[in-house]
């Protein structure tokens, strides 16, 4: 037997776990089975909702709008971060305005932003825009300024002007930080998009999916919709960092 | 009065290379340096030496331009900084190389800043590579290489550009014993080559000796130079000149007038 090889297996140990509590409690009513489908029964809402129903569909929008306002963000953020971080005094001088709106919620922006742009998709985006943005912001200023300060050295003393040091050293110096704030930065912008779907009058999204189908009782196709939402997230996040590995592959070494 | 073209070129070659009149800087608790003059000897390669604190790495950085001198005037052959070509070589070479380029792209970087259209890069690179006679794949990235090819890397990307003169601060302090005797070979072969301009700056007192022809020892800040000691052991020199009697009794004289600085502080 070769265990080394058996090692890659670890990581599905947690879900058969899980898949065999979940499969034990519904199998033996532990739970009241119309709050705990069964595992196939979610699976079966799952794939049928994906490929034959409406929960595709949702889940389509919710990619646009999470990647809309994240693009949005990423190209206010990063030429301002960069700025930001350019001079220690300019960050100094607006750096409580970024923690403080950094910490406020931006679910608390909602209203304002639905007086602002109306009950539309543009409501939805701009707030999660406005959320990632602070976060990548603040990534980018951060890396921008602990850029390796002999490596700025070691470009003026090759006789590089001051714009050729910010666009070959400073820029690609915050590139490993600029990552952490688009993958933090996507990560909000999800939450926000689903919670944005919930409330704000939407008539698609996988946020409005759960809560219909939590109004409608329809237990599976609930789970369902918080699989895929699940499944979004995790996509997103491994997308970036398999972006980060190809283009920072220096990062972290 | 006009000079003949003969009598320039003589005068050129023995003029010393660097002048420093006047040099001053004060850090906030200490001055380093007040009213320093010295002259930089043209085609030597020239340690500095002197005990801890004193401004060894400050003089170099000043001369290169790293940080501005608080008062002073420092020329190359009459003319600022800013006029001549020159290379430094930094003692972190992981901080001072760019990870983001393979090796080959670092040591072309300062031609590629200096406007050097890419085909000429490529060639200035293979030529300093190959009177290296450096065997590391250049396509690798910094952190795929050990801290000697990192080192190695950098002091390509400072001679690429022919430099006039080359600072290298305390660059093998950061290596392990074996790569700083391979490396020191490497920086001995570049000024047989090339009889650039050298300083270097050593906190060892065997390799400042056994690399150079000039010593300048400086005593405790406001570091003045306490003596310009010569040794001209032909080169190459190996293994075997440390065991002669001058690199014994050079190495002798200058620990005695480092250790009677040191005592004085």
């Amino acid at each position: 037997m070769n265990w080394k090889r058996l090692e890659v297996l670890l990581p599905l140990v947690g879900v058969v776990v899980l898949l065999a509590v979940w499969s034990v409690v519904t199998s033996l009513r532990i739970v009241d089975p119309v709050l705990l489908p069964s595992p196939a029964a979610t699976f079966k809402a799952l794939w049928t909702g994906m490929f034959h129903g409406k929960l595709g569909v949702d889940f389509i929008k919710t990619v646009e709008r999470t990647i809309y306002s994240t693009i949005i963000a990423a190209i206010v953020a990063i030429p301002f971060g960069i700025l930001l971080g350019s001079s220690e005094r300019l960050y100094r001088s607006v750096e409580f305005l970024i923690d403080f709106f950094r910490s406020t919620p931006a679910s608390a922006m909602f209203p304002l932003f639905l007086v602002l742009f109306g009950v539309g998709d543009r409501t939805k985006i701009f707030v999660a825009a406005f959320g990632a943005a602070l976060v990548i912001l603040f990534n980018v200023a951060y890396g921008v300024m602990n850029a390796r300060k002999t490596r700025i050295l070691a470009a003026k003393v090759m006789g590089a002007s001051r714009l050729r040091v910010l666009w070959d050293v400073m820029l690609l110096e915050s590139m490993p930080a600029t990552f952490v704030g688009l993958r933090n930065g996507v990560s909000l912008a999800l939450v926000i998009v689903v919670v944005a779907e919930m409330f704000i009058g939407s008539v698609d999204g996988l946020g409005q999916r759960v809560f219909e189908a939590q109004q409608m009782f329809e237990m599976p196709d609930m789970y369902a919709a918080i699989f895929a939402a699940g499944a979004l997230g995790y996509g997103l996040n491994l997308l970036f960092l398999t972006i980060e590995r190809r283009f920072v592959h220096w990062s972290g070494k | 009065m006009e000079l003949s073209a003969n009598a320039r070129a003589a005068a050129t070659r023995t003029a010393p290379h660097v002048t420093i009149r006047g040099l001053s800087k004060r850090f906030a608790d200490a001055t380093i340096y007040d009213n320093f003059d010295f002259d930089i000897p043209r085609g030597k390669l020239m340690s500095v030496f002197g005990p801890n604190g004193c401004g060894k790495s400050t003089l170099i950085n000043m001369i290169a331009g790293l940080f501005p001198a608080d008062k002073g005037e420092i020329l190359f052959d009459g003319q600022p900084l800013n006029k001549i070509k020159f290379g430094y070589v930094f003692q972190n070479y992981r901080e001072a190389v760019f990870p983001w380029l393979s090796a080959f792209d670092n040591i072309a970087y300062p031609l590629k800043v200096m406007g050097v259209p890419k085909k000429e890069r490529n060639l200035k690179v293979e030529k300093i590579v190959a009177s290296l006679n450096v065997k590391i794949d250049l396509n690798l990235y910094p952190y795929q290489m050990s801290g000697g090819q990192q080192q190695l890397v950098s002091i390509m990307r400072a001679l690429v550009v022919d430099p006039e003169i080359l600072f290298l601060d305390e660059p093998f302090s950061a290596l392990d014993y074996e790569m700083t005797l391979f490396m020191r070979e490497q920086l001995q072969r570049v000024f047989v080559e090339t009889h650039t301009t050298t300083v270097l700056v050593s906190h060892d007192l065997e390799e400042a000796v056994y690399l150079s022809d000039r010593i300048l020892l400086l005593s405790r800040h406001p570091a003045r130079p306490v003596e310009f000691v010569h040794y001209d052991a032909p080169r190459p020199r190996t293994d075997k000149t440390m065991t002669e009697a001058e690199f014994i009794s050079t190495k002798a004289h200058c620990l005695e007038i480092f250790q009677r600085e040191v005592r004085k502080g």
